[in-house]
């Protein structure tokens, strides 16, 4: 199916919470409302004609206007068709549904966007951190992100 | 009513009153490096097993967002998974050719492809080996290692590194293949396919290692799916998909070679052992690629597009290779400027770890050592 | 101390002062915390394997810390992993002796500058003795510390308490 395809038809069931789109880019994308992303992605997943089963990668970025966003690269292993997703939240109050009960493999890459973007993911079956210690201060990936001088003692900066 | 404990584990679980906790560290012989695995047993049976990583968390998308070169980035994509450093190289700069629309040479790519496919037989080396050593088998890691030693000789006449060689860049190689080195990989080929032989006739249909690994750690395809595993643990549980037959990149279409998947001849579909045996015979498949590609390297120039400046449009690609352990993502964001502005590592690793936790429940701590191994996992990858 | 095996060519008894035979017993076998972090662990492994072989200089890797004498940490020391091996230090019984190998333990390596995770050195947290430098560091590179650490241990002097105790 093309993207304009798959954009009709998102439309078509979720009207409002599809917000903007870029078909013309090398890889088009689609935006969704934050707190919609797990019905959308359900759908996406269950419908006949779609059947994206593979979440390829989800990954959270810091934009230039400073919001924060999740993006989903998903893939069909059936009909061989790609769709880029993405979700745009507020800096200071960043709060997405959670797609971990949709594919299993969003509940590690979800986990990893927490600690390195400090976004939550509202229904996450268990939401800490992963890759930097519980007591870090801070998520790393942000672009205002200051290094510590000390951690538990141990000077950090060279 | 089930007595549970107030010690909960960490991830809030409570404890019954037969169980118990045990940490395999992250200083362990068997955890292939700094992964701890926190382990809820009752008796000799794991319940769960929840693993915690992060040990080796080296900052990769950090760095490369303050590099003032997009090249910059490649040494610190080399050092991800340190096992396939050519196949991490080669992710990379494919994801920003793409962006820049380049096109490299055909010299290029077909060097590309073998050395891809040399690094492929190595890291599927030491897979086998220390598969074997944690299985108790001593000899097969050292046949290995040894058989590595060959390719890594190869590496070092061409690019002077063992290890990680930032060798493939952005629009073409660091260096040439030197004279002499098409006789040499020939010659590696033809020593090469009995060794697998020996290998097979020592490790693979042994009975204590079938023993040990079939039937344990059953993944079964829809779940490999939905937990978007890649690699030998999909193709072992019967799934024909592999990257470079399916979302092609390089010259993979001009060669002749097979998809090997998992059949269940063992055992189950998609436990151990057929994840193991679709490693080995990758193996062959790889020389057979190096063999067809040694024979048709066209002449060129490996640093003709290489480009000066690398400031591609603003916008976002995310591209996909094959590496020995699945499929690895790059998504590089770029905002016009000579910095890229976000790379994120999409590492196959990680993302084949977190089946884990599923495909252990019932089996037992020698099985937990097994299934670990299948996975094959490098830390630098899983903590990037 | 000369080589033993001209000494038992004249006679069944050889002379020395205790702390050269403590010293000799010491050095030739040194035995291994198997301790491989992250690149630098394959070199390590590559030198154990046949080709290079550390096994004839009597090194050995042992799992547990209590049965080592010899540290080599062969990889990038993370903040997360800095507390850890501090313990594993502390578990190690004398005498002790760390070989920090590859330039991410000596210094912190490649990411030195925007490591905001990665400890800038190994030697923030536990006594270094001898600094293999590389990265990753050859196999022979890495036999070439351990001579260089059985040199030392051949200098030390056992009378005097060590700084390390």
């Amino acid at each position: 199916m093309t993207p304009q395809e798959i954009l009709d038809q998102l439309r078509a069931n979720f009207g409002e919470a599809i917000l903007e789109s870029k078909l013309d880019a090398p890889q088009p994308w689609i935006s969704v409302a934050p707190n919609r992303t797990k019905d959308i992605c359900f759908f996406l997943r269950d419908t006949a004609s779609l059947q994206f089963d593979y979440l390829m990668c989800l990954s959270s970025v810091d934009n230039k206007d400073k919001q924060l966003s999740v993006v989903y690269h998903v893939w069909s292993t059936t009909q061989k068709h790609k769709i880029v997703l993405k979700a745009f939240c507020p800096r200071d109050n960043a709060h997405i549904q959670s797609v971990s009960s949709v594919w299993g493999t969003a509940d590690w890459h979800e986990r990893e966007a927490f600690d390195m973007m400090g976004i939550v993911f509202d229904e996450h079956p268990d939401l800490r951190r992963i890759l930097c210690p519980d007591d870090y201060p801070g998520n790393p990936l942000r672009k205002d992100f200051k290094v510590p001088e000390f951690y538990q003692g141990i000077k950090v900066p060279y | 009513m089930i007595d549970t404990l107030p010690i909960k584990t960490s991830t809030g679980r409570p404890l019954r009153k037969e169980e118990m906790v045990i940490n395999m560290g992250p200083q362990h012989p068997s955890t292939h490096g700094v992964l701890r695995l926190e382990v809820v047993l009752d008796g000799e049976i794991v319940v769960d097993v929840i693993p915690h990583m992060g040990y080796l968390h080296r900052c990769f998308e950090k760095h490369s967002e303050h590099m003032t070169n997009y090249q910059q980035v490649i040494p610190y994509a080399d050092r991800m998974d340190y096992l396939a450093s050519m196949n991490n190289d080669w992710g990379y700069a494919l994801a920003v050719e793409r962006l820049l629309k380049i096109e490299v040479p055909p010299r290029v790519e077909y060097i590309r492809v073998i050395m891809a496919e040399l690094q492929r037989i190595a890291s599927h080396l030491i897979a086998v080996g220390t598969y074997g050593i944690d299985m108790g088998a001593f000899t097969p890691f050292l046949w290995c290692f040894r058989d590595r030693e060959r390719i890594l000789d190869l590496f070092e006449m061409t690019c002077g590194a063992r290890l990680l060689y930032n060798y493939i860049w952005v629009g073409g190689l660091s260096h040439d293949i030197p004279p002499g080195f098409v006789d040499k990989a020939k010659a590696f080929c033809k020593y090469f396919l009995p060794n697998i032989k020996e290998l097979n006739d020592l490790l693979t249909y042994n009975t204590i290692f079938v023993k040990r690994t079939a039937d344990i750690g059953v993944l079964p395809a829809d779940v490999a799916i939905n937990y978007a595993c890649s690699g030998p643990m999909l193709r072992g549980s019967g799934v024909s998909f592999d990257l470079r037959r399916d979302d092609p990149y390089g010259v993979y279409d001009k060669f002749e070679w097979n998809v090997e998947v998992g059949k269940g001849e063992m055992g189950t579909l998609g436990d151990c052992w057929d994840r193991y045996i679709v490693r080995v015979r990758e193996m062959e498949q790889s020389v057979k690629i190096i063999e067809q590609a040694l024979a048709a390297i066209p002449e060129g120039d490996v640093q003709s597009a290489l480009p000066k400046r690398i400031r591609p449009d603003a916008g976002e690609i995310y591209v996909r290779t094959e590496t020995p352990r699945g499929e690895l993502g790059f998504y590089v964001i770029s905002d016009g400027s000579a910095t890229p502005y976000r790379v994120k590592a999409r590492a196959p690793a990680f993302v084949n770890l977190s089946v884990m936790s599923e495909i252990s429940r019932g089996c037992m701590i020698a099985d937990l050592v097994a299934i670990v191994g299948s996975v094959d996992i490098v830390l630098g990858e899983v903590d990037r | 101390m000369g080589l033993l095996d001209k000494q038992f060519n004249n006679s069944n008894v050889i002379l020395t002062s205790v702390e050269d035979l403590l010293k000799w017993a010491r050095l030739s076998s040194l035995f291994q915390m198997q301790f491989g972090l992250a690149c630098c662990a394959i070199e390590m492994m590559a030198a154990s394997a046949s080709n290079f072989d550390i096994m004839r200089f009597g090194v050995i890797p042992r799992a547990t810390p209590r049965q080592t004498d010899l540290m080599i940490v062969a990889g990038t020391v993370t903040l997360k992993m800095a507390t850890r091996i501090k313990r594993l230090y502390d578990q190690m019984s004398e005498p002790r002796y760390v070989i920090s190998m590859g330039s991410c333990s000596n210094c912190g390596g490649p990411y030195w500058e925007h490591g905001y995770h990665v400890l800038k050195g190994v030697d923030r947290v536990i006594p270094v003795d001898v600094y293999v430098p590389g990265c990753p560091p050859r196999p022979e590179a890495l036999l070439e510390g351990i001579i260089k650490l059985q040199e030392k241990i051949r200098n030390e002097t056992l009378v005097k308490k060590s700084a390390y105790a």
